[in-house]
């Protein structure tokens, strides 16, 4: 009961978090926003038994991101641009239909979901319980989580590790390179300079 | 409370979930912000780790970690290491997107996505007679 009430009232937090993050300017209120909104979900995964789920969200889902974010934004203007008067609802009015149709679908497949809790459930009955019976035995580590991400499913939590460096490469590829206003500026130079041949380094 | 009543607040976690992440989907697809964007992306992706934990959630159980006694009801476990993958992978590519980001505003002063297609459509004309007339006329 009084873990339902949090819940209702963690959710309610979020929907309003969002609604502030839409009606927000400034980039800056934004991203903190964003980190709170993090934050919040981290506490209702505490709510919702998933207190592995927790730490790693509020540490990297609200922490890292929001650095991330913050060391981006030292190089970024820190607004967006004010929309012409003009405009009025009709640029939003296709996202806003997308998203009440889509929205819309997904309550209709939720309808037909066993409510939230219900321990016959078919996600509840089929493989976890294998998990939750034997991992104990066999391999000695109390928390099931880790034994199902370290052991049980290494091979996926090694394709995690793949993805992670992928996408540090490809930050490093994208940041390291000159810039095309950079090289425009040096065609520029080399032309009015007289210097032939550019674009060989 | 009655039974009904439980059961609908109960699978108001859906409803809710699907609220936001509609939400996130209205944020990517609306706001010109490339950082905004980027922001309605995570409000996104938190908002389906919401739901797959709610899934997992079984009334009554506790955090699934062994304790002494064999008679203990764990939730399910299976959806939090879904999630947790699924958290770090977010910040890959939330890392990327900001990269992207930086290197966009680098290249047109802008991070206002029409702004960004209107200097591209406007690239897309011949390159060298656009850039190199001022300084020929010198």
């Amino acid at each position: 009961m009084a873990g339902l009430l949090t819940n209702l009232l963690l959710l309610a937090l979020l929907v309003f978090i969002l609604v502030l993050v839409i009606r927000t300017r400034k980039l800056f209120p934004v991203v903190v926003l964003a980190g709170a909104y993090s934050l919040v979900s981290a506490a209702m995964f505490v709510n919702l038994d998933a207190v592995d789920v927790a730490f790693t969200e509020a540490a990297v889902g609200a922490g890292i991101s929001t650095v991330l974010f913050l060391a981006a934004m030292a190089y970024l203007p820190g607004a967006e641009k004010e929309p012409p008067e003009a405009r009025g609802v009709m640029h939003i009015l296709p996202a806003l239909v997308i998203c009440i149709v889509a929205g819309m679908l997904l309550v209709v497949a939720a309808i037909e979901l066993p409510p939230v809790g219900d321990p016959t459930a078919p996600p509840h009955v089929h493989v976890a319980p294998r998990y939750l019976e034997e991992s104990g035995s066999f391999l000695h580590i109390p928390n099931v989580v880790t034994t199902v991400l370290a052991s049980y499913r290494g091979f996926d939590t090694f394709g995690e590790t793949v993805v992670v460096f992928t996408a540090g490469l490809g930050v490093l590829v994208l940041l390291a390179g000159k810039t095309r206003t950079a090289w425009r500026r040096r065609d520029q130079d080399a032309d009015s300079s007289g210097v032939q041949g550019h674009g060989d380094a | 409370m009655s039974a009904p009543l439980a059961t609908l607040v109960e699978s108001w976690n859906y409803l809710v979930v699907i609220c936001l992440m509609m939400g996130g989907l209205f944020i990517v697809i609306s706001q010109n912000n490339l950082v905004k964007k980027l922001v309605g992306l995570a409000i996104f992706q938190t908002s389906v780790f919401l739901f797959y934990i709610s899934v997992g959630k079984i009334a009554g159980g506790t955090a699934p970690i062994l304790l002494k006694g064999d008679e203990t009801l764990y939730s399910n476990p299976l959806p939090h290491v879904l999630i947790l993958t699924a958290i770090v992978v977010g910040v890959a590519t939330t890392a990327l997107g900001l990269a992207l980001v930086l290197r966009i505003n680098a290249a047109f002063g802008s991070i206002e996505d029409d702004e960004v297609l209107s200097m591209k459509a406007a690239d897309a004309e011949p390159r060298g007679r656009r850039d190199r007339s001022p300084e020929d006329a010198a």
